[in-house]
This record gives C-alpha cells, sequence and structure tokens, in this order.
C-alpha cells in the first residue's frame, strides 16, 4: 500500500499528443474481467471472489479509488441538476407525469411548475404529448425521479421540434464550451435546447430544422470518429445558402424565445469523447 | 407399416463421420452476428445461424405494461419470442402458442439470472425475439441475439449469454443440429452458458439420452458456447470499435 502501487496514471506518460489528459480507453463488454489490482468496483463494474468484472458495455474508466466502465449506450440514467426535455405521458390532478427517456416517468408536481393549478385543473396547463424543459431534482430509491419546472431557462416549449439523439452523445452535440452547438446555430440560424436525456428541442425555420436535424445526425452516428467537428461544419458549409444564414431571417417561434434555455447544461466530468482537437490524423473509418 | 416415413429418412451421418451438410460431429454451422441494426429500440442484433435468421430487439428499462406486472425492488424481463408466418415451409399460424409462450419464458427467466434487475426498480425490460427463418435452434439463436441486443442497450448483467443445442444423431453426440438432425434424430439439449461462472441457466432437453452421453453432450455444448461468446463480443466490438480505436490513437 505505501508504494502506492496503484498507479492510476501509469497510461499518462506514453508520449501522447496533446488533446487532453487522456483517460483509459479501452473497450470493455459485461463479463470482462477487468485490470487494475486494488482499485473497488465502480459504476458499471462488479465483483466475484475478489476479481472486478464489467457489467455494461463502454469504456474502461480508472479513477482511484475506483474503477468504472462508461456506458457507451442505453437509455438516459438522471442525475440530480441535469436539465432534460421531457413530454407529458399523462395528467393527473396534482401532477404530471413527463417520459424524459429515463427508465421511469418522472412525475412534476404542480408546486414545481411556474403557474398556480387548482386542483384537477393540470390539463389546463399541460396537455399530454407537450414538451417541456425540466430540471432533475432529486432521485429516489424508488427510482422515483423528482423534476420542477421553476429555475433559468426552464419552461414548456412551444413550436419546433425535439430530435432524439443517444445520451451518451450529449457532450458531442455540445462540444466544449458549446462550441458544437455554437457552430450549428451560427450555420442554420435555428434555436436549439439541449437536454441532457439525449432530446434536443429545435425551433427556426423549416430548413433550419432540417439542416439542425441532418447535423445532429452525423453527431448521433459517427460521434465516436475524431475530426467530427470538421465533418459537420464541412456539411453545414456545404448546404450554407444566403437565405440560411444568420438572423436576417426571422425565426418563426421568436415569439417564444423566453422559455429557451439560452445557457448551455454544464458539460458532465467525464465525456468519453472530448478528444475532438485532432483534425489532421482524422482517420475517417466510416 | 411405417413404409411412409421410413425411406424418408435421410442419411444423418455418413461412415466417415459426416453429417448432413458435411459438418463433423463437433462443428457448429457458420454463425454471424451483427450488433445494433434497429434505429429504434434501445437495443438490437441480428444473427445468422445456419438456415436461421433471428432478429432481437430490446427496449428498457422503462415503464412496465401492464402495470401490475411492476415489482417494487427490481426491474421485470419480459420476453416474446415469435416465429415469423413465412419462417417455416408450411405456413406458421401466426401469433403466440404454447411452444414461443414457453420459449419466452425459458428465456426471460435465463436472462433474470444474468441481468442486475436490482438497479432499476419498478421497470420492464422488454426483450423482443423475431424468427425470420428457422432451421433448428432457434431459441439458442434467439438467446444469443437477446443477449447481444441487451448488451447494446447498456443493460448492466453479469455476462453475455452463448447458447447452443447438443443432440444425438444416429446414435452419435453431435453440436448444433440442424433442422433434419433434429427431426429424425434421438435427442436435442439446448443449453445456454454464463461464460462468466460456468453455470448454465438454460437446459432442456428431449428424446433420451444415458448418463455417460449426457455429460459428453453438456461438455461439448460448453465447448461449443465458447466459440460463440468470441462471436458475440467480436459482434459488439464491430459495432463499437471505432471508439476504441479513437482512444489507442490518441
Amino acid at each position: 500500500m505505501s508504494q502506492g502501487h496503484r498507479s492510476g496514471h501509469r497510461h499518462r506518460g506514453r508520449g501522447e499528443t496533446s488533446p487532453p489528459p487522456s483517460r483509459e480507453r479501452t473497450l470493455v463488454l459485461p463479463g470482462e474481467e477487468l485490470p487494475g489490482q486494488g482499485l473497488k468496483p465502480g459504476a458499471g463494474t462488479y465483483r466475484v471472489g475478489g476479481k472486478v468484472y464489467a457489467s455494461v458495455l463502454g469504456l474502461l474508466a480508472p479513477k482511484p479509488p475506483f474503477l468504472t466502465v462508461i456506458p457507451l449506450s442505453g437509455r438516459y440514467i438522471p442525475k440530480a441538476g441535469d436539465t432534460v426535455i421531457g413530454v407529458v405521458t399523462d395528467c393527473q390532478t396534482t401532477f404530471w407525469l413527463l417520459d424524459i427517456a429515463a427508465p421511469r416517468w418522472a412525475p412534476l408536481h404542480v408546486t414545481g411548475s411556474p403557474w398556480k393549478v387548482e386542483v384537477g385543473e393540470t390539463d389546463q396547463y399541460l396537455r399530454v404529448g407537450d414538451a417541456v424543459v425540466v430540471r432533475v431534482e432529486s432521485l429516489e430509491a424508488t427510482g422515483r425521479i423528482g423534476v420542477t419546472m421553476l429555475g433559468d431557462g426552464l419552461g414548456k416549449l412551444e413550436g419546433g421540434t425535439i430530435v432524439s439523439v443517444s445520451p451518451a452523445r450529449i457532450p458531442r452535440v455540445v462540444g466544449r464550451n458549446g462550441s458544437m452547438v455554437g457552430s450549428i446555430t451560427a450555420h442554420t440560424g435555428a434555436e436549439i435546447a439541449v437536454g441532457q436525456n439525449g432530446r434536443i428541442w429545435v425551433g427556426g425555420s423549416p430548413e433550419a430544422i432540417h439542416r439542425t436535424r441532418e447535423a445532429l445526425r452525423m453527431i448521433d452516428e459517427q460521434g465516436q470518429h475524431r475530426g467530427l467537428t470538421a465533418r459537420v461544419e464541412s456539411y453545414l458549409t456545404s448546404t450554407d445558402r444566403a437565405g440560411d444564414r444568420g438572423p436576417e431571417r426571422a425565426p418563426i417561434e421568436s415569439a417564444h424565445r423566453d422559455a429557451i434555455p439560452h445557457e448551455l447544461p454544464p458539460l458532465p466530468d467525464v465525456s468519453p469523447d472530448e478528444a475532438d482537437g485532432a483534425g489532421p490524423d482524422d482517420s475517417a473509418e466510416y | 407399416m411405417g413404409s411412409v416415413g421410413a425411406k424418408d429418412v435421410p442419411v444423418l451421418l455418413t461412415p466417415e463421420g459426416r453429417r448432413i451438410d458435411g459438418r463433423k460431429l463437433d462443428e457448429l454451422r457458420p454463425i454471424r452476428i451483427q450488433a445494433g441494426p434497429l434505429h429504434q429500440a434501445d437495443g438490437s442484433a441480428f444473427v445468422e445461424w445456419g438456415a436461421n435468421k433471428v432478429m432481437a430487439a430490446v427496449y428498457g428499462p422503462r415503464e412496465v405494461h401492464p402495470r401490475h406486472l411492476q415489482q417494487n425492488n427490481k426491474a421485470v424481463i419480459q420476453c416474446r419470442y415469435n416465429m415469423a408466418a413465412f419462417s417455416v415451409d408450411e405456413r406458421k399460424r401466426p401469433g403466440l402458442d404454447r411452444r414461443s409462450q414457453e420459449i419466452s419464458k425459458v428465456i426471460a427467466e435465463a436472462f433474470e439470472s444474468v441481468v442486475f434487475a436490482e438497479e432499476y426498480p419498478r421497470t420492464s425490460i422488454d426483450v423482443y425475439i423475431e424468427v425470420l427463418q428457422a432451421n433448428a435452434g432457434t431459441r439458442c439463436a434467439g438467446l444469443v441475439a437477446a443477449s447481444v441486443a441487451l448488451a447494446d442497450a447498456g443493460i448492466p448483467m453479469v455476462d453475455l449469454l452463448p447458447a447452443v443445442a447438443v443432440g444425438k444423431v444416429a446414435g452419435q453426440i453431435a453440436l448444433d443440429l440442424k433442422k433434419e438432425e433434429d427431426n429424425f434424430g434421438e435427442a436435442d439439449l439446448p443449453m445456454a452458458l454464463v461464460p462468466q461462472s460456468g453455470r448454465l441457466v438454460l437446459l432442456q432437453m428431449e428424446g433420451h439420452m444415458t448418463p455417460e452421453e449426457l455429460s459428453r453432450a453438456l461438455d461439448l455444448g460448453v465447448a461449443g458456447c465458447t466459440v460463440i461468446y468470441g462471436k458475440m463480443k467480436q459482434a459488439l466490438r464491430d459495432r463499437y470499435a471505432t471508439t476504441e480505436l479513437a482512444g489507442g490513437a490518441a
């Protein structure tokens, strides 16, 4: 122990090129025994007889003292503080049930809404099928997900359309410091609200929405590739036409801008594919 | 008597020990597995195994329907194994029958013993297995497809679940029976293995075997499962490989 033999950073010194602190990037599958003696089983792993195995498909990420696997697929697993986009699936007397693409529907109580709702009148404010931006407030052991609509950038979404991508791709959709979203909005003139649950609201002209949807589809399908930013950029540039650009074309839903979060959600702590700095060595595996 | 069937029985095993399709006794049919062919599902897989073609899709964990099946401490695993009407040479009457219900049940129970269902209380993990073309061993092919689909869906589990059937053909224990061998053979023994622990989580038998034959069949089946396990892992690696390359290239 005193020797510090659990060298979590041993892979740093291999002379990798600059893009950020390279973490362990090994793909592991359920049932695979994981290297890293002395580390405790963290998320995405389990231990049997002193050995640690992966329980999900993902990337191996030692976070001493834990050994974790970052999932590469699967449904959105809610985290307190996440901003997500939900769709109303049910109106009860004092709450709505929202589908936030998580394992469970999330109840939104009327006290978490900006309105003064009389008992039994929930459907006067939100109806089944309406889309809302909410924040995950609490997670209970029962799996219950508490959400609120009170806060900056939260509220009902009007107009526009919702595009779904894999929740694991959200860091890529946002880009570093919002670079990817910024690039898309700059090219298409669309308005975008990103939910951590993989749902992305897009508003604007039909062309803007179409191009944004295409760009998001590229990110969803090719999110693991290097040089993605350049590819998306080139798609957007190739479809740029004078009429589509910038704010001179008035967005259709401008009346509802205030309901749209302008602040992008914070980047998650660990993003499996943050190393998108490398344009030149884009090896075009696709 | 018996003249109708008797002369139709094909030669299942040549004196040289070759089977009806030229395989040796311990040889599998060719297997191709593709992970993630479907976009609407949370996870999916397509398996071609000999002349079998099976598609599996996994949804969830999600809200339980019907509600009364909900469990307060864990996810329920619901499985539907179904054969397409065109999956066999005579049209199969579509819909649930006793056979498909039984297979759905044993497959769901096999997965219950490997999936960490406690992580998602009050939810359902729905597994759909559609047999598009059948040529014996579809429950194993379905189970393999469903297992890859579950991994593709990011469901936490002990291990992938390779499966294979072993049978008795012309008095010999043979791996991975095809249709004629299944129809005219003496026994059929499908099994599913947890490679991580060596446990069997599905084991059924039709026909007769001596205890010695059974023991040999189990060994042969475990060996077959190991091969299939490798192919299942490769299918998932192929789907997610570029991620690994991106990491390795850094």
